[in-house]
């Protein structure tokens, strides 16, 4: 089971903390949690590091929610990775994706 | 047939027209380097849809076709009419084909695979033996070996593309799972993980894959074992491998089967291997230094500033790749930006769809009709009111989707120039093909029907109109022969004409024939023009020698025949030595008339409005005369309540409607005038199809049946009976 837990850091950022897995078979779940989470704040800290598995369906949702982020001009950050995740991301070879905007700007990816 | 392929023949053929297209532009001396490159993208389409509905004949010959073509696009071989013979060629087989696919063959026949072999060997003959042939190009050839040098691929690595299918997750399998196999074979140098299929997040299906990859892959493997890789979801993704050294052209086709759109050039350049990243960043940011120095620039002079210096020059100019990448890319770039222009602007509408909001139209028209007569029974204003403005919607209604079904004439018109230019060959004539009107709009149906009946015009005048050069020299015309297509409008209906600078129709032979033929009586007199119209007859033809274009007396009374059934007439003018004009008049639908209501007794009759040029009131006429003074004119006319026979006796009022078909007036003799009434045309059934006079029926707001009046019929019967009846006179 995977759970989310949201923080508030000030009023203008947050901090959600997922706690599980991150495939395929939770992928609708945990869609919902990122898209509300993104919406719901001009800043959003993701704390990856208690996520057990993840597979290219929820590397996907990460995809999403930093379009999304990009799109409404808001910031997405990841704070902590659990290595599961560092090692997809690192696979794919998208960490300049998720750590520097500048490579690809907004309204232009999707 | 399956949808799939009907899709694939359909798109294949405007992909066929606009090879053929280019490839006539050509010939006529367009050496835009964009025609070449529109043509061989068209047969590069062409292959791979072939390849994706697995129709492997269709796609193995469209290789051969894209092989010259492509020699063709690199200068390597010369355009020549016999080249663009061979190539035509290859569109009419092609074509032949598509037919045979749309009759749900899936392979060709005995026949079709015979004349493809021979197209398929003509047109090796120009890839094989071209260059041999043309020594005399030396620096044409030597700036081909010098590209071929540098044609060779930049990197010793495998490239794979792979574009996962959206049902992959959701089938159990992982992209990565592929990918880590891979690791297997060989070392992953650089992999780019490309999410730009994937939609904004609530159009987003969390279970869907939205992944591609473009990945330099080092290995000693084969290609069947990369391939093996992918076996589980091979039917469920889009996979490419260029094998290490890829020739340049590769790459360059690679680019064009990218799926992504509005890519910038950049990233197409870096995605397909053609330069790294960091050369991308350095081309990058020299771009936007120029920009704000070339902007601080024009601020300083008061000037707008200047648009930004494309990605791609930039990156040429700093000779980081070669120019022929650059330009396959820009041209994608623009492909894609076209086609999403011309995709907002158009959609698809399956035609019997849109017949059916036709339909639903008429009924409209009439429930409309049968409600506004109830309003004005009722004799309440307000109710009246409501109903006038409802059948006004309903008109505003009727005219919008009959304009849905509207096209323009010019795509029916275009075929013409390979016509015309094959028929010049054939005969050995030169002759240009003129189009004018082209955007004029008609019917689709009578668009569809009308091609066949052009066609044997055309065909006619250049086989028998346009004489050959020397004597057209002789004569004092230019050599060149010209047949032209026009199209109008005019008064409710359009008018197409097929005219021709020959030597127009020659009077005594047509009436010699047609006496011959025991058409007309000797001794009977007729007008030029009637003695023109001759050759509209049934068993008419006037050529001395029958050639296999026309001639074998089939053919003109066939093109009366079509256009009639089109509730069209077709009329010929001449002038000895300077030419003819053929006129086709056709009616602009053939669905929802203008009616005119008038009643003959207790039956009403509709005659389209489009043709009712006055109303006036019948007096001081015996009843022996069948002709009227129309302010001096003489103005025949029919006696409806004769003509059908009908019972009871004339009212003390009669009344006549002028009506016009074409240049000629009659009057048509009624009861009572009952004034405008939009018509849904019901046609008759088959068993009344020779009934004269009669062009259909329709429903009347009461429920009762209208007949409608066939003028031209009618106009011709008052006229032809009023002639007979003086002339008998006369003699």
């Amino acid at each position: 089971m995977t759970e989310f837990a949201t923080q508030t850091l000030t009023d203008r950022a947050c901090r959600l903390i997922v706690d599980g897995d991150m495939t395929i078979y939770n992928a609708l779940e945990v869609k919902q949690q990122l898209v509300a989470a993104v919406r719901a704040t001009a800043l959003l800290e993701l704390d990856l590091s208690h996520v057990s598995e993840m597979d290219t369906a929820g590397f996907q949702l990460l995809i999403m929610a930093k379009q999304e982020s990009q799109r409404l001009d808001r910031t997405l950050r990841i704070t902590a990775h659990s290595d599961p995740v560092r090692e997809i991301i690192e696979f794919y070879n998208m960490g300049a994706f998720f750590g520097d905007p500048v490579v690809i700007p907004a309204g232009e990816g999707a | 047939m399956d949808e799939i392929y009907s899709v694939y023949a359909q798109e294949a053929r405007e992909q066929l027209t606009e090879l053929e297209g280019g490839l006539l532009r050509m010939e006529q001396g367009d050496r835009n380097p964009e025609t070449i490159n529109a043509i061989f993208r068209s047969a590069h389409t062409i292959k791979g849809a072939s390849g994706v509905v697995e129709l492997t004949h269709i796609e193995k010959f469209t290789h051969i076709l894209e092989n010259l073509l492509d020699k063709l696009r690199n200068n390597e071989i010369e355009v020549s009419s016999d080249l663009i013979t061979a190539l035509l060629g290859g569109c009419d087989h092609l074509d032949a084909l598509l037919i045979r696919v749309e009759e749900g063959h899936l392979d060709a026949d005995d026949g079709l695979q015979a004349s493809g072999a021979a197209v398929a060997e003509g047109l090796r003959r120009f890839t094989e033996d071209g260059e041999p042939e043309q020594p005399a190009l030396p620096e044409a050839t030597s700036a081909d070996v010098e590209r071929d040098d540098s044609g060779t691929a930049m990197t010793d690595c495998w490239h794979i593309s792979v574009r996962f299918g959206q049902n992959v997750l959701r089938n159990g399998m992982d992209p990565i799972a592929f990918l880590r196999y891979l690791l297997s074979l060989g070392e992953i140098v650089h992999m780019t993980t490309l999410p730009d299929a994937m939609p904004e997040a609530d159009a987003m299906d969390a279970e869907a894959c939205y992944l591609g990859f473009e990945i330099n892959f080092r290995s000693h493997a084969d290609k069947a074992a990369i391939e093996r890789v992918f076996d589980f979801v091979r039917d469920d993704c889009d996979l490419h491998i260029l094998p290490p050294n890829s020739k340049l052209s590769d790459y360059l086709e690679l680019i064009d089967a990218l799926p992504e759109e509005s890519l910038r050039l950049g990233e197409i350049l870096v995605r397909s291997g053609a330069v790294t990243r960091e050369e991308l960043d350095e081309g990058l940011s020299y771009q936007k230094t120029s920009e704000t120095l070339a902007a601080r620039v024009a601020e300083e002079e008061g000037l707008p500033p200047p648009s930004p210096q494309p990605l791609g020059e930039i990156l040429v100019k700093q000779h980081v790749v070669q120019p022929e990448i650059v330009e396959a890319a820009a041209a994608k770039q623009k492909q894609v930006a076209d086609k999403k222009t011309s995709e907002a602007r158009l959609i698809r509408v399956q035609a019997d769809k849109l017949d059916h909001l036709i339909d639903l139209v008429g009924e409209l028209v009439i429930a409309g009709a049968s409600a506004n007569l109830l309003a004005q029974k009722s004799g309440m204003a307000t109710l009246v009111e409501a109903t006038s403005i409802v059948s006004g919607l309903v008109e505003n209604i009727r005219d919008s989707a009959l304009q849905l079904r509207m096209v323009q004439i010019g795509e029916t018109f275009n075929r013409f120039h390979r016509v015309v230019r094959d028929v010049s060959k054939e005969l050995g004539k030169d002759i240009e093909l003129v189009i004018s009107g082209a955007d004029t709009e008609l019917d689709k149906s009578v668009v569809e029907k009308i091609g066949d009946p052009l066609m044997h015009l055309v065909r006619n005048a250049m086989d028998h109109g346009i004489e050959s050069a020397e004597v057209r020299e002789a004569q004092g015309k230019p050599g060149q022969g010209r047949v032209a297509l026009n199209a109008y409008h005019d008064s409710g209906s359009i008018v197409i004409e097929v005219v021709d600078d020959g030597g127009g129709l020659n009077r005594e032979r047509i009436l010699n024939k047609a006496i011959e033929k025991g058409i007309v009586q000797p001794g009977q007199s007729l007008s030029d023009h009637e003695i023109h119209n001759l050759i509209f007859e049934a068993g008419f033809s006037t050529a001395d020698k029958v050639t296999n274009l026309s001639g074998r007396g089939v053919g003109m009374d066939v093109v009366k025949k079509n256009i009639q059934a089109l509730r069209g007439t077709v009329e010929v003018t001449t002038e000895a030595g300077k030419g003819s004009r053929f006129v086709i008049r056709l009616p602009l639908t053939l669905a929802i008339i203008d009616g005119f209501l008038v009643g003959v007794d207790k039956s009403s009759y509709v005659i389209p409005l489009d043709m009712v040029v006055e109303c006036l009131e019948l007096q001081g006429i015996s009843e022996e005369h069948n002709y009227l003074n129309l302010r001096g004119e003489v103005l025949p006319f029919v006696r409806l309540r004769e003509l059908f026979e009908i019972a009871g006796e004339p009212p003390a009022r009669e009344n006549v409607v002028v009506v016009r078909s074409g240049t000629l007036k009659a009057g048509i003799v009624v009861d009572v005038l009952q004034g405008e009434f939009q018509t849904v045309i019901k046609p008759l059934a088959a068993i009344f199809r020779n009934l004269r006079g009669i062009g259909g029926s329709t429903i009347l707001g009461t429920g009762d049946v209208a007949l409608i009046l066939d003028v031209q019929a009618l106009t011709q019967l008052a006229v032809n009976t009023e002639e007979r009846a003086t002339s008998a006179n006369r003699f």
